[in-house]
């Protein structure tokens, strides 16, 4: 019973860490978006989409520690 | 410093938590009706044996499903409502001389003699699993939602037959736009000109992602959760990568073995690398529809939950805008999923099928 609660605990400090780091990554991939598109308006629709993909490359990581984090609650 | 101070904060707290419930198990087991958010949350995430419309326990209105059990003595079948919402592997069912219960949403066949599932720690000791084909939650709605397409797809498709190329009426306009979506942003980027051969599956797996989202949204129909159902991901994934292989040219595997303008002492490092990252791709594609779909059901259920948690109304106040919010950044989420899986395998196909240049 104790050592379950502390491994939840540390296992939910993992996906909050996780998540910082996604949080990181995917706030300097929309500011990147942004700054590109300001600058060339027309190249909207495929910096969009680079974009995504490597948002949700990046999500992905962070969505890896929350499935640990579920597996170790 | 910062992060470290607060990393010795939350151990304290968890340490004191922890010595919280060391002083109070003997009160807990004595108030055996205490709401569990985290139980609750993942009953409601995970695969069942009915369809859950309202109400709670023995008087909890569901819609059974069939049971269908491949036993030493054959094929077994019965409703789920046989249990009558017995969820603890005490209410046994009795067919062909068999007996079985259901445990946490698991079917268990007894041992003979055994009249009720006896646990030691976690573990099942009197009873076995027999092989279950059920039709449970997740395949009743997966049935739905392919009844749905077929539904919706072949009125589309009966009316361009009937009138050709023409602007379209009814449903056929609400389709049309998708359909051009993903053949426009998601398969001519990534695919190109042979883009044609792939839109069938394309097409496919992003209105069954679409569309197992948005039934997971709907509370009545027990918000199925099948697209954070991590089976169904991993078979739509193997799609995916079973397509890729299929369909893969030859400077594909070139840059697997032999990548281009890399030394050659790199190669027993990079190309394992490669070899592994065929496989890990469809891996990652698969983990991140799970997560995402399952962290918004779990989101909105503990939402919800803090009522209970605090057994007081006025939390609501609190709590069902947030959970509103959240459903409503869920329909977000269930188009950008569906738009993601679907753009990433273009983007996988799209590499494998791409001729040298």
């Amino acid at each position: 019973m104790n050592e379950m609660i502390l491994h939840g605990g540390i296992a939910a400090i993992g996906a909050g860490l996780a998540a910082v780091g996604a949080g990181i990554g995917i706030g300097k991939i929309g500011g990147s978006a942004v700054e590109a598109i300001a600058r060339q308006p027309e190249a909207y629709n495929k910096i969009q989409t680079t974009m995504i993909i490597a948002a949700a490359l990046v999500e992905g990581v962070a969505l890896f520690g929350v499935v640990v984090a579920m597996l170790q609650a | 410093m910062a992060v470290l101070l607060g990393m010795i904060f939350l151990f304290n707290i968890s340490l004191k938590a922890q010595d919280h419930v060391d002083n109070h198990t003997a009160t807990e087991e004595t108030i055996k009706s205490e709401f569990d958010p985290v139980a609750f949350a993942f009953d409601h995430v995970l695969d069942a044996h009915e369809v859950h419309i309202a109400g709670e326990g023995a008087s909890s209105i569901t819609l059974p499903l069939p049971v269908i059990l491949w036993t030493e003595k054959g094929l077994v079948t019965f409703l789920s409502s046989s249990f009558h919402h017995d969820n603890e592997g005490h209410h046994k069912v009795e067919k062909k001389g068999l007996n079985f219960v259901k445990y946490h949403e698991k079917i268990y066949q007894l041992n003979p003699g055994e009249s009720h599932i006896r646990l030691e720690g976690k573990d099942v000791v009197n009873a076995i699993q027999p092989l279950d084909f059920s039709i449970t939650k997740a395949v009743f709605t997966m049935f739905l939602v392919a009844f749905l397409l077929f539904f919706v797809f072949f009125k589309v498709a009966r009316f361009y037959k009937k009138n050709g190329a023409v602007a379209p009426k009814g449903i056929v306009s609400w389709m049309e736009p998708l359909v051009l979506f993903v053949r426009d942003d998601i398969a001519e980027p990534n695919i190109g000109a042979k883009k044609d051969r792939f839109m069938p599956y394309l097409l496919t797996v992003f209105f069954f992602i679409l569309i197992g989202n948005l039934l997971g949204l709907i509370p009545w129909i027990g918000s199925p959760n099948l697209t954070g159902n991590i089976s169904v991901t991993v078979t739509l994934a193997m799609f995916t990568l079973v397509i890729q292989l299929i369909f893969s040219k030859k400077p594909f595997w070139k840059h697997i073995f032999m990548p281009p303008g890399v030394p050659l002492a790199l190669y027993p490092i990079l190309v394992p690398i490669e070899i592994a990252g065929i496989f890990i791709k469809p891996a990652a594609l698969l983990i991140r529809l799970f997560a995402n779909m399952t962290a918004g059901h779990i989101i909105v259920i503990s939402l919800i939950s803090i009522i209970f948690v605090k057994e007081s109304l006025a939390w609501s106040g609190l709590s069902v805008p947030m959970a509103l919010f959240i459903s409503t950044l869920e329909l977000l989420v269930a188009f950008l999923q569906a738009y993601i899986f679907t753009m990433l395998s273009a983007l996988f196909i799209g590499t494998a099928v791409e001729e040298a240049h």
